[in-house]
């Protein structure tokens, strides 16, 4: 166990995976001579060389589609995209050919594949830099698509990715890679399709994934401290597949439900756990699922404008109060 | 010879099948070869013929796009590799299918949406699939297929492995982004692929020249610095000497070229497609041009390699083998319901596709 950055545990555990496996290989673009955007790959390349550590030109359809027929013939490539913005150029890889080889041609070639790639806002990056656009690919089968909101499940869930013989979308956030956390050494893995009760509360749950599961869970400890109201937090961790026992067992136990996501409100993670919720949990809710996102507007530029946009701490905390029964209010 | 900035011609787009058939056949070449050729050559012609009238029948669904016209393409390019090499075409592929080794029963069954098609009836038409053959995939979405080989291609390098990649698409193709994309990238990492271009001279309904700044497709390997040649794609003998030029220059220098094969399309883009947009004058006299397998049987009865009897014979044979291939696609079964989500994903202990 150490202390680390989020980026440290994505560094250290693709180091492992290059040391440990020699069909892994990463690409992107700037990971190798720049060491990374993002510095998530600083001294690869110098440790492992050109061969396993891909500079690729800039053409994401390209590159995400070279990574896709390298892993049909059985390699494991490691893809970065510099930010999830920059991601749909290569949809049509992603979507129509990585998402559909599998069972379009008869489970006779599987596709090893695991994207990473950083979303959200937050850093005055304007519209076309500061998106999440994870339910885009949440919403096809063939895919699997992973959020973690700690170093510890950044370690556990990449190390995960990297035995699956699926492609897997590994979203990552701008705001996590400076956050610090306990991770474990040595085997630690983390299982896709189950997410995590974080909190236990009784009041009401807040469910969330990537970057916000991390504020609700800092929003709900400090209710709790302040003995305001005991909050349950799911942190999804897997969008696809989506863990819906753990979310309605604990909707079952505090029978009040917020979704929080940095995302746009319609169509969004939350529309599709709300439904679910309420397909499979409506005798147990005493009040309508509530969904916390980020205004519909592409993110302006200025600070202010931008942060009247995204959701955050203090829109969780609004919904907390208005949602929470009225004993404790 | 510098091959790195070689671009040549040895056909124009009008080298006519009359021209051809006058041309004699090499020596040295081998007989039973050649007969394989054109054995392989009426096949393909036939299965096609069948899979419009099996389509009328309404035995197949979907889109569906026929080798028609260019069978002297598609078994000159299989005739150039080895069984290992990896091959990925786009949607117009039953004769590289077939050429590659599927059985007609499965490409057949395959169309017919049956369990024993070579996708196991969940591709069709247009995404036919055979890893054992390293046929890698019909692909559907147009330019879809070209970064797959590419990244083919990658694997290959990366492993060291002898295998070549050869990319089948159209002309039309080449006008989109995965190709120039893609191009670059086996050239700047020195991939051995063969990115092979069948111009067709239409794609759908859109003239090389109308949908092209530059109509012969081979020059634009120039902008890469990558070796390409121009074949007519009605000779069997000059698409497979072209493509073995490129897959040498492949196994050997670790170099990507193109080759581009200029072929005609007997009928419209697809078996519904009425075909309003060409001259009927202008058909006829391509039908006629680029007939390949009349110029090929008559050089094979100029050299003396085989006579009308002879040909009649292997005729007959595809006949039975085309009966054959219906008869076993309407005989097997469809896919069983309770399989729907099977091979959504893969489980962690298949094995990888390529190894």
């Amino acid at each position: 166990m150490a202390q680390m950055t989020y980026r440290q545990a994505l560094h250290d555990t693709l180091r492992e995976e290059l040391l440990r496996n020699e069909n892994v290989f990463l690409l992107g673009e700037e990971i190798g001579n720049f060491e990374g955007s993002y510095k998530i790959t600083a001294g690869l390349l110098k440790e492992f060389g050109p061969r396993r550590v891909v500079d690729t030109p800039i053409c994401e359809n390209g590159f995400v589609g070279m990574a896709t027929g390298a892993a049909m013939l059985g390699l494991h490539p490691i893809v970065e995209i510099m930010t999830i913005n920059f991601i749909i150029p290569a949809m049509d890889e992603i979507v129509n050919h990585a998402a559909k080889i599998y069972y379009m041609f008869g489970g006779q070639c599987p596709i090893p594949m695991v994207i990473r790639t950083p979303g959200g806002g937050g850093q005055q990056l304007a519209a076309t830099h500061s998106q999440n656009l994870e339910v885009w690919f949440a919403h096809v089968p063939g895919l699997k698509v992973v959020a973690p909101s700690t170093p510890a499940d950044a370690r556990g869930m990449l190390r995960t990715a990297v035995s699956d013989p699926n492609p897997v979308i590994f979203l990552e956030n701008l705001a996590l890679y400076n956050v610090k956390g306990e991770v474990p050494d040595g085997d630690y893995t983390v299982p896709f399709g189950q997410a995590k009760v974080t909190k236990e509360g009784k009041d009401l749950t807040v469910i969330s994934y990537s970057r916000m599961a991390a504020v609700a869970l800092d929003v709900a400890q400090r209710m709790e401290q302040e003995n305001q109201l005991s909050i349950e937090v799911v942190d999804l961790c897997s969008l696809r597949p989506l863990d819906k026992t753990t979310i309605l067992n604990s909707v079952k136990k505090t029978n009040r439900a917020i979704v929080f996501e940095e995302d746009w409100r319609t169509y969004g993670i939350g529309a599709e756990i709300a439904a679910t919720v309420q397909e499979e949990a409506f005798d147990d809710l005493d009040a309508p699922v509530k969904r916390v996102a980020s205004i519909e507007v592409p993110l302006p530029y200025s600070k202010s404008l931008e942060r009247a946009a995204l959701t955050g701490a203090k829109h969780l905390e609004d919904a907390i109060h208005s949602l929470a029964p009225r004993r404790r209010r | 010879m510098d091959t790195k900035s070689e671009q040549q011609t040895d056909a124009q787009g009008t080298a006519s099948a009359r021209e051809q058939a006058q041309t004699p056949i090499p020596k040295g070449e081998d007989r039973e070869t050649l007969l394989k050729y054109y054995h392989q050559m009426v096949l393909i012609r036939r299965f096609e013929e069948k899979t419009v009238e099996m389509y009328q029948k309404a035995r197949i669904g979907g889109y569906c796009h026929l080798n028609l016209g260019e069978e002297a393409t598609v078994v000159g390019f299989c005739a150039a590799l080895e069984p290992e090499d990896y091959v990925y075409t786009n949607y117009r592929e039953h004769g590289y299918a077939i050429g590659r080794g599927i059985s007609p029963e499965a490409v057949m069954a395959e169309l017919f949406g049956k369990e024993t098609g070579c996708s196991h009836g969940r591709g069709g038409s247009m995404h036919l699939f055979d890893i054992n053959r390293h046929f890698m995939g019909g692909y559907a979405i147009v330019g879809g297929q070209i970064p797959l080989a590419t990244g083919a291609a990658f694997a290959v390098a990366y492993r060291g492995s002898p295998e070549v990649v050869v990319c089948q698409m159209g002309e039309g193709t080449t006008n989109g982004g995965p190709f120039y994309e893609s191009v670059n990238l086996a050239k700047i990492y020195h991939l051995p692929i063969i990115y092979f271009v069948v111009n067709n001279l239409y794609g759908m309904g859109l003239r090389v020249e109308q949908g092209s700044a530059v109509s012969e497709i081979y020059r634009k390997a120039c902008a890469f610095d990558m070796a390409s040649w121009r074949v007519d794609g009605t000779d069997v003998l000059a698409v497979r000497d072209a493509i073995q030029r490129a897959a040498a220059l492949a196994r050997e220098q670790h170099e990507p070229s193109l080759v581009e094969a200029i072929s005609f399309r007997f009928r419209g883009h697809s078996v519904v497609d009425p075909d309003r947009y060409r001259n009927p004058e202008e058909v006829k006299a391509g039908r006629a041009a680029h007939e390949p397998i009349a110029a090929f049987a008559a050089r094979l009865k100029a050299a003396g390699i085989s006579d009308d009897v002879g040909l009649q014979q292997i005729g007959e044979q595809v006949e039975q083998e085309v009966e054959q291939a219906v008869q076993f696609a309407e005989q097997s079964p469809d896919p069983a319901l309770e399989t729907l989500l099977d091979h959504i994903y893969a489980s962690a202990d298949v094995s990888s596709g390529g190894n």
